[in-house]
């Protein structure tokens, strides 16, 4: 195959990079990224779309074009609250939030950054008021 | 039902809020099953769920604490128990589903737990307070016990996104659940159309992005409040903090948002079941719910 010519995003992402990085999501999200034919069904139903960065739909294309470093740096995958909406109305049945979830814990395993959420920022007024199941869920998914 | 006479026992699982901020989702869960003849026996050494289902294939190390408290249902000879919490249910469902599926994982599981002397093998049922009420108990017995009907009370039901998604865990239609509309019509209420009612609150950004749940409290307390809801209930009480205490933030988002008070479906039972106020817990909302009770006579002006 002739890779490495005119497409601009294999350009972006050689497929000796793109490889293993599309496997390990593929293997922790136990998902298939290319049954994705890009419909769009999931950013239509996102109710979290409205402050995200990269679509859901686009961080499936993103994915399997194998561009780690614009998921990594994106915002989108800690907006994702895994409430399973672009799950139930896949078309193709593709579980889009548990490569969320993948690309989530790639973020924190990799160290590239910090954990998303840092309990010191947020003041002991407030943690006072929030109730033991936010908190509990925002460390869960926030932090390493 | 068998026995009418002889209360059924029902293992309980409260989790963690119920016994802190959601002090009224559980006295009122309790008292109300006791009218319906049901002894909710909340069950010993329970721990946390983890509130939130590892969606990462490898991540088994977060199955062990709902799988956990699977075992301890076990350990009491129960084969289910109840939780009214949403998000314990959902939580503790998934896992279930998921060690049941694979026999590894419950594997890795049970040698992590080496030191109970039983193993989990996948034979405890999850059950919702909602499906054991419209499958066990059935919303005709339960109308018979109404002694307060729910008159003229114009009720959003709110289900969020752990009773409904994903499939494997629903109890209900995912787009378009009814139980909770049947129950109230069954203490007596009217239940309204309710466009937002499977929608996302925003869940835990309530801690680092509340702006973010501000927004979603105007868009779907907003959509109640067209219905003309006299209040909205919910089953989870991550759901009720963000929907009752993110109001002030949503009215500062937006000036037009209308307040209205968040209660659980199990306050309306007790209300309705005429069980003692101390069972309500009224005091421990943001949106104080007893204006709107009192304009239509359920409670005392007082």
């Amino acid at each position: 195959m002739a890779i490495t010519t005119s497409s601009t995003t294999m350009r972006n992402s050689p497929l000796q990079k793109r490889g293993p990085f599309v496997a390990k999501v593929e293997k922790i999200a136990g998902q298939k990224l290319l049954a994705c034919y890009q419909c769009g069904k999931c950013s239509a139903g996102c109710p979290m779309a409205a402050y995200m960065d990269v679509l859901p739909n686009q961080i499936i294309r993103l994915a399997q074009l194998g561009m780690q470093e614009q998921l990594m740096a994106s915002g989108a995958i800690w907006t994702c609250v895994s409430c399973m909406t672009c799950n139930s109305r896949c078309p193709k049945g593709i579980r889009i939030a548990e490569i969320i979830e993948a690309l989530r814990g790639m973020a924190i395993g990799l160290r590239r950054r910090d954990d998303h959420l840092d309990i010191r920022d947020i003041s002991l007024e407030t943690r006072g008021v929030l109730p033991p199941i936010a908190l509990i869920s925002a460390m869960r998914k926030q932090t390493s | 039902m068998a026995g009418e006479s002889k209360p059924m026992k029902l293992m309980y699982y409260p989790g963690c809020t119920l016994k802190n901020h959601a002090r009224n989702f559980d006295v009122s869960t309790v008292s109300s099953m006791a009218e319906l003849d049901v002894e909710v026996e909340e069950m010993a050494r329970w721990n946390c769920c983890g509130t939130v289902h590892a969606l990462a294939s490898d991540d088994i190390m977060h199955r062990v604490a709902p799988v956990t408290n699977l075992l301890r249902v076990k350990e009491a000879n129960a084969s289910e128990f109840m939780t009214s919490c949403a998000m314990c249910y959902n939580t503790l469902k998934r896992a279930n589903i998921d060690v049941r599926k694979r026999a590894s994982a419950l594997e890795s599981i049970n040698k992590f737990m080496y030191l109970d002397k039983i193993k989990y093998e996948g034979d405890v049922d999850v059950l919702h307070l909602l499906e054991y009420l419209r499958d066990r108990v059935g919303f005709d017995k339960l109308a018979a016990k109404v002694k307060k009907p729910l008159a003229g009370l114009r009720v959003a039901c709110y289900y969020g996104c752990l009773l409904v998604r994903p499939k494997e865990v629903a109890f209900d239609d995912a787009e378009n659940p009814t139980v909770m509309e049947n129950l109230v019509v069954a203490l007596g209420g009217t239940p309204v159309p309710f466009a937002q009612k499977t929608e996302c609150c925003g869940a835990y950004h309530t801690v680092g992005n509340p702006e973010i749940i501000a927004d979603r409290t105007d868009k779907i307390m907003g959509s109640a409040h067209e219905e003309q809801a006299d209040l909205v209930v919910v089953s989870c009480p991550l759901c009720a903090f963000n929907l009752d205490f993110r109001q002030a933030d949503a009215k500062r988002l937006n000036p037009e948002f209308h307040h209205l008070p968040v209660l659980y479906f199990t306050q309306l039972m007790a209300l309705a079941f005429g069980c003692d106020e101390s069972a309500l817990r009224f005091d421990l909302h943001h949106i104080d719910p007893l204006p709107v009770l009192a304009a239509r006579g359920l409670m005392g002006s007082a």
